[in-house]
């Protein structure tokens, strides 16, 4: 059993003493600042990037991932004591969470969060054991052609899937490439979009441009809605579930961690589709759906079981194909193209420590929330309660600090800063920003497997549809632009992504 | 609605802006063949085709109507992005232990609940010592403590 070994040289890893440590801090770190209002996971992870600069790939990883769950959990406690859903995830979970909050049932919204979370987080975890290989040695036979057109498909994909106006998705993934080419060509070595800079010959870093848009971008937003905050907290009692209701959740939680794992692949706010969607399906299941809206806890089961499922899956893509589904994943890229790895179906075999170690991290991060969370949320509750006004000069400071740390320059700060203000004209505009992120990463990887294709295929651009695979890929990529379009499968997108 | 006033229309208005910058800038790069595309070739498709999708939302703008753009607040934007650039302008000058506060303070300006008062300068008192020992000494960033203004 080649899986075991793998999976015991995984153990050996998560469970190195420093490895341990960085997980629990991330953790910690990504749950404490997943809970201040108005940060969610990219913001967090943005912020938290050059901290990890320092460590061994793998650490750095492992504790990026810990605060990629831990600010998920977070955002999930906000959205069950105040009615807040920290990101777009956790908004189906504020519709009952909240409910139960209001009747004195806190303490066992939280912890059937925490605990419908982990359950799905263990199952996804095997499941990314047993796949991402397998699905990473089919993508050892790609070339160029297929690659490219995988990327086209992603990229698509990322725009059927998310919310929001399809014109303006794809308006800021062209953007985001186009922002991705500024730098030196790797080919031939010309400045492109410099404009004389030198701090620019290596491209605009991805931090720089996550914090201004992601972490600036939000806080201007947030500003306009200041003081429509109501932190009313009520005290929390019982923490512990019943055997009865424990019982009541066993079914959500399956249904909810098939469902998230599955669409947790799928490119485009694989986690937030997922969590609507089981929370549609757990109403229709339910032989009372009217109790869904007032406090029906497999309405905080089953989308809890399902964001966090659908955050674990996917890493698979972006671990197998070196493909972000999410602008997380793209973040997560970012990182290991920082720390010298290069992303895609290779990274198995050549990192195998990497990889297994993250695999079993993520469960022992998922085992540390479960653990931790539940006697630290007096804690939680007390960081909610921080006005925001003291809070967000903080952060841009961090956000400053942190990309000054970059390269020790004060360029990145001023770029950070027209970053920011881009990123808030956009979001006035309705303009999503995830889109522009992952256009950006994606960027130069896309442009230098188009060349190559090319010169393959000497200038024929057929070629992509000459090849089986790769044409399979682009037909698909083609029939999703086209669905959407059709006005019956419009509509059905509207609704999926309208709480009710 | 008058069709330059919706959000459509400034997104698209946007995507032109930046797709003809992109265009003008790139110009100059060799376009090279499809075999061998030179660095100018995917710049050029890339403008193009962001000039394209602008034009269609400033189009749809006119056409369909649609939401107009909500009010833009420039104070908040103006002093939050104002704190970033001066604290990257002043941190050489200033140095950390000046420019820190100075830029927490002004930032913090942007918010209408918040009051000059003797705890929000001890906050922001308290933040800089916290910043200054965990990221300079700590994590050895290099930022000077007091600026050559006061010969650091």
């Amino acid at each position: 059993m080649e899986i075991l070994a793998n999976l015991g040289l995984g153990f050996e890893t998560a469970f190195s003493f420093w490895n341990l440590v960085y997980c629990l801090a991330g953790v910690f770190l990504g749950t404490a600042i997943g809970v201040l209002p108005g940060l969610g996971p990219t913001a967090t992870i943005a912020m938290l990037l050059p901290v990890t600069f320092g460590l061994p790939p793998e650490t750095a990883l492992i504790m990026l991932a810990g605060i990629f769950y831990g600010a998920q959990y977070g955002g999930s406690t906000t959205a069950i004591l105040v009615n807040l859903p920290g990101e777009s995830s956790s908004v189906v979970t504020a519709l009952d969470g909240y409910q139960m909050a209001r009747k004195g049932e806190a303490g066992k919204a939280l912890a059937t969060a925490a605990i419908g979370s982990f359950a799905a987080g263990t199952v996804s975890t095997i499941l990314i054991a047993f796949f991402a290989p397998a699905l990473a040695s089919v993508a050892l036979s790609f070339g160029p052609h297929e690659y490219f057109s995988l990327m086209v498909l992603g990229l698509i994909a990322s725009v059927v899937l998310a919310s929001g106006s399809l014109l303006h998705a794809l308006g800021m993934i062209v953007a985001g490439l186009i922002f991705g080419l500024i730098g030196t060509d790797v080919n031939t070595g010309t400045l492109r979009y410099t404009m004389g800079m030198p701090e620019l010959a290596d491209g605009i870093s991805f931090v720089v441009l996550a914090m201004g848009i992601f972490g600036l971008g939000e806080i201007l937003v947030n500003l306009e809605h200041e003081g429509q905050r109501s932190t009313a907290l009520k005290k929390i009692t019982g923490l512990m579930p019943s055997r009865a209701d424990l019982k009541q959740i066993v079914a959500p939680v399956t249904r909810g961690t098939a469902l998230g794992s599955v669409l947790g692949i799928l490119p485009g706010g694989g986690a937030m589709l997922a969590s609507f969607a089981a929370y549609a399906l757990e109403k229709k299941a339910s032989k009372t759906p009217e109790r869904f809206g007032h406090g029906a806890i497999e309405g905080v089961a089953a989308p809890e079981a399902a964001n966090n499922a659908g955050a674990q899956t996917s890493f698979i893509p972006m671990l197998t194909l070196g493909l972000p589904s999410n602008p997380v994943m793209a973040l997560m890229i970012g990182a290991m193209i920082m720390q010298g790895i290069q992303p895609g179906p290779s990274v198995i075999e050549d990192q195998p420590v990497l990889f297994w170690g993250l695999i079993v991290s993520m469960w022992v991060g998922n085992l540390m929330l479960l653990v931790l969370n539940l006697p630290m949320i007096g804690l939680w509750v007390r960081m909610i309660s921080i006005p925001y006004h003291y809070l967000f000069p903080c952060i841009v400071a961090f956000c400053a600090i942190g990309v000054f740390s970059l390269a020790n320059q004060t360029f990145e700060i001023w770029l950070m800063g027209i970053f920011g203000l881009l990123g808030y004209v956009l979001r006035k505009l309705d303009c999503e920003p995830a889109p522009l992120l992952l256009g950006f990463i994606l960027g130069p990887m896309l442009e230098e497997h188009l060349r190559r294709a090319m010169l393959v295929s000497r200038g024929d651009a057929t070629t992509f549809l000459t090849r089986p695979i790769s044409a399979v890929l682009i037909i698909v990529s083609v029939l999703l632009l086209v669905s959407i379009l059709a006005p019956a499968v419009r509509s059905k997108r509207e609704e999926a992504f309208v709480e009710d | 609605m008058q069709g330059y006033r919706t959000k459509d229309f400034w997104a698209g208005a946007v995507y032109v802006a930046l797709g003809l910058t992109a265009f003008l800038l790139g110009k100059g790069y060799s376009l090279g063949s499809a075999a061998r595309m030179g660095p100018g070739y995917f710049p050029m498709v890339l403008s193009g085709l962001l000039v394209l999708i602008g034009l269609i939302s400033i189009a749809r703008g006119f056409l369909s109507g649609g939401e107009a753009v909500p009010r833009i607040h420039i104070r908040p934007a103006v002093l939050v992005i104002g704190a970033t650039f001066f604290f990257a302008a002043t941190i050489e000058l200033l140095g950390a232990a000046i420019a820190l506060p100075a830029a927490l303070i002004m930032a913090a300006m942007a918010s209408r609940l918040f009051r000059i008062s003797p705890f929000a300068m001890l906050g922001a008192a308290a933040f800089t010592i916290f910043c200054l020992a965990v990221f300079v000494k700590g994590l050895g960033v290099p930022m000077p403590m007091f600026g050559a203004l006061f010969g650091g």
